[in-house]
């Protein structure tokens, strides 16, 4: 019977991350790409659950990952009303058809 | 700085003063100015007499500052000296000056530019007192040049007309070709002795410093300074021309200041010509008296007389000079001042009483219309006619007496020299009663004229009597068949020769005494010639014009030749016109020729050469540059192009490159570390 260790949260972690990546760079919806970016964030903070278990990074990294969740709060809410803002400029929330900055 | 020195100064810039009030606030002033500038001459007047008395009393000042320096072998200084010579002049311009203001408030009356005109003559006067004053031969130059300016500006007073347009033109220029050879005479004299200075020159010359050859040649070209501005053969040809000029003009330049300039000058420098130039001065002066003389007989203009009997005593100076009769020459020039000023202003007042009738053909009679003019013209040709009593007498005997010493001293070929002189005398007499007899005296010619014209107004005959009156002989001797004891020749004392006979074979250099008692001795005989050929050249006046005895017409038309020689003046006008003008004109046109097919040739060619290699040039930028340059543009083109491609504006793509970058360089730094 294996032992769960670290090597299976970084696992997770990274795989969790691969996944926030594509959703974060295939999806069109803004509102999907917000939840890619969230995953991205939450693999993060488990990376530095395990660090603080396994790690010599103790609770300071369980600190960090409230932190994290804290600041995903507010970044959802700003990114929500940047979406917002989008959807009243461009009368759509597909990022594939906001590329103003190409001019 | 004493107090004579002070006052010459003052001189010097009061007529510049006036010239400067006048022509920039000339039309505000009260009758534009002409009391103003008249009345500033005479201030002028009255201080010129104050210094000629200090002088006599002082004797002689001088005054020298630094002007400019050129490195320290070439200090040029200037400054003014008062002696004999400027003393006297001073007084001669200043009074002729005066009066000639006074004459032309009347005379000029009317005329469009009248304030212009007196600023005119306050420049002439400033420029002539420079040439009197100053003590350098640079800044007499300076002066000598202004003097050229002014006069042209006087003579072409009227240039609405196209004769006084010419005439000013004509004086200018043959002015400039004697002004060429005084320059180069001044460059001699500066090259050896390294000075202007009057001075320093004559320092330098008995030094040794500059002798022989070089002397001579410095004194004859210096002298061709004179020969211009004095009108002497060859370039007298301006000075008749110059008649066309407002006739008070004529009398201030053309007899009594700026053509005495010339002879002042070689009075100026009499002590370093040698004896070859001084025979040069002589001969040219003897020949322009003769040849003016003959001209003066047949011209018909009372201008043009009067203008070829100045070149004629002007001769007689410069010939005195070139004989060494120093002090006759300039007692000449100061008795010639007055009497001929006296004769011009006759003829103004003539001209002005026949409203502009120049033409003594027209004329006659005037005795009873004008008696001042006419006594005033009748005593001035008595004096320049050499008829005793008078201050003509005096001087012209002086300088006859001398030509007859110089003779006989020399001997030979000399004689040349007297009997000209003595012929001219008689030539003199000769067209000064032809001109007063067909002018006053006989039957009105032109009745309508004759019957306008009246007396001048008193600022006409007030100048013409007191010049008038200053042709009698008691101003300047109490003796009046001698001038030797009078007061003149003790001012103007003859100055001693710097080379005493040592260059040259002719005697004109004898020690002042020899020359003294050989011109003494000269003196009776050359009297008693003189008065012989004067009164028998009046009395042929008379018996031609006033008894006519003796047709002139007839005589004219039998010896018709000679008389259209002298009518058309030698034909010198035509000569230069055939001779030098053509080869100048000539020349013109080569030059004109020159400029066209060589000089714009190379112009054009060059212009060519540059067309083509800019062709070239141009090829080479459109093919050669160009492509590098599109070139470059076409790369960064492509580059643009492929990266364009890469700025899709979609955030996503740029996350992805990220990526791609960070897991490019993990891979690097993985290799490299």
């Amino acid at each position: 019977m294996m032992e769960v260790g670290l090597y299976h949260f970084l696992f997770l972690g990274a795989i969790l991350f691969g996944l926030g990546l594509f959703a974060l760079i295939s999806r069109r919806n803004a509102i999907l790409v917000l939840m890619g970016i969230e995953l991205i964030l939450n693999a993060c903070n488990i990376n530095l659950i395990a660090f603080s278990r396994y790690g010599g990074l103790g609770v300071d990294g369980q600190v960090i990952s409230i932190f994290v969740i804290i600041l995903a709060v507010a970044e959802a809410a700003v990114a929500l009303g940047i979406i917002l803002n989008l959807y009243n400029n461009f009368s759509t929330v597909d990022v594939d058809e906001i590329d103003s900055m190409k001019e | 700085m004493d107090l004579l020195i002070t006052l010459s100064i003052a001189v010097l810039l009061i007529p510049v003063f006036s010239f400067v009030v006048l022509i920039f606030f000339g039309k505000r002033l009260p009758r534009q100015g002409d009391w103003f500038g008249t009345g500033l001459l005479f201030i002028n007047l009255l201080l010129s007499i104050y210094i000629f008395y200090a002088f006599v009393i002082n004797h002689n000042q001088s005054f020298t500052f630094d002007w400019f320096n050129l490195g320290p072998s070439s200090k040029f200084s200037a400054g003014i000296v008062i002696d004999h010579l400027s003393a006297m002049m001073l007084v001669i311009v200043n009074l002729i000056s005066a009066l000639v203001h006074l004459f032309s408030v009347k005379y000029m009356e009317g005329d469009t530019k009248y304030s212009r005109y007196f600023a005119f003559l306050g420049l002439f006067t400033f420029s002539m007192l420079g040439i009197v004053l100053t003590n350098n031969l640079l800044l007499m130059y300076v002066f000598w040049e202004l003097v050229g300016v002014s006069s042209y500006l006087l003579i072409g007073f009227w240039y609405e007309k196209k004769a006084p347009q010419e005439a000013a033109k004509k004086a200018f220029i043959v002015n400039r070709v004697g002004d060429v050879g005084f320059f180069t005479g001044i460059m001699i004299v500066f090259t050896f002795l390294g000075t202007f200075q009057f001075t320093d020159i004559f320092a330098g010359v008995e030094a040794g410093k500059l002798s022989g050859a070089w002397l001579t040649a410095a004194g004859i070209l210096l002298f061709c300074g004179a020969v211009g501005k004095s009108a002497q053969f060859p370039l007298h040809v301006w000075l008749p021309d110059a008649m066309e000029g407002p006739t008070p003009v004529s009398a201030l330049i053309h007899a009594a200041t700026m053509v005495a300039a010339g002879v002042y000058m070689v009075a100026r420098i009499f002590v370093l010509f040698s004896a070859d130039a001084l025979t040069v001065i002589a001969y040219t002066g003897a020949l322009t008296a003769f040849i003016a003389a003959t001209v003066a007989i047949t011209q018909n203009d009372i201008k043009k007389v009067l203008a070829y009997s100045t070149v004629s005593q002007l001769g007689y100076m410069i010939m005195a000079l070139g004989i060494s009769a120093y002090s006759y020459a300039m007692f000449h020039l100061m008795t010639h001042a007055f009497f001929k000023a006296c004769l011009f202003l006759g003829a103004g007042s003539v001209i002005y009483g026949m409203h502009h009738e120049q033409d003594i053909q027209n004329m006659g009679g005037l005795r009873k219309k004008m008696p001042i003019t006419y006594l005033t013209f009748l005593i001035s040709t008595i004096a320049i006619s050499g008829v005793p009593f008078t201050s003509g007498f005096l001087s012209k005997d002086s300088i006859l007496a001398a030509s007859l010493a110089f003779a006989h001293n020399n001997g030979g070929i000399n004689y040349i020299i007297p009997i000209t002189a003595f012929g001219v005398a008689g030539l003199t007499a000769f067209y000064m009663f032809r001109l007063v007899i067909l002018t006053f005296f006989g039957n009105p010619r032109n009745q309508e004229k004759y019957d306008h014209c009246q007396e001048s107004p008193w600022q006409m005959t007030f100048p013409l009597i007191l010049l008038s009156v200053l042709s009698v002989f008691f101003f300047y001797s109490f003796n009046p068949i001698n001038a030797e004891s009078g007061w003149v020749m003790e001012v103007i004392k003859q100055p001693e020769q710097i080379l005493k006979g040592t260059v040259g074979k002719l005697t004109q250099i004898l020690p002042l005494e020899e020359l003294k008692e050989s011109f003494h001795h000269a003196h009776y005989s050359a009297m008693f010639l003189s008065l012989l050929l004067s009164g028998f050249g009046i009395l042929m006046a008379y018996t031609f014009y006033y008894w006519k005895k003796i047709n002139a017409d007839k005589v004219a038309e039998k010896i018709k030749p000679l008389y259209k020689f002298s009518l058309n003046k030698w034909y010198f006008d035509e000569l230069y016109d055939k001779t030098v003008i053509a080869f100048t004109m000539i020349f013109a046109k080569f030059l004109r020729w020159f400029d066209n097919t060589i000089v714009d040739g190379v112009v054009n060619g060059s212009a060519y050469i540059t067309k083509i290699t800019s062709f070239f040039s141009g090829k080479f930028d459109n093919f050669v540059v160009d492509t590098i340059v599109n070139l470059a543009g076409a790369i960064a083109a492509v580059f643009g192009w492929f990266f364009r491609k890469l700025q899709t504006g979609k955030i996503q793509t740029y996350i992805a490159f990220l990526i791609f970058g960070m897991l490019i360089l993990y891979f690097v730094f993985k290799v490299i570390i």
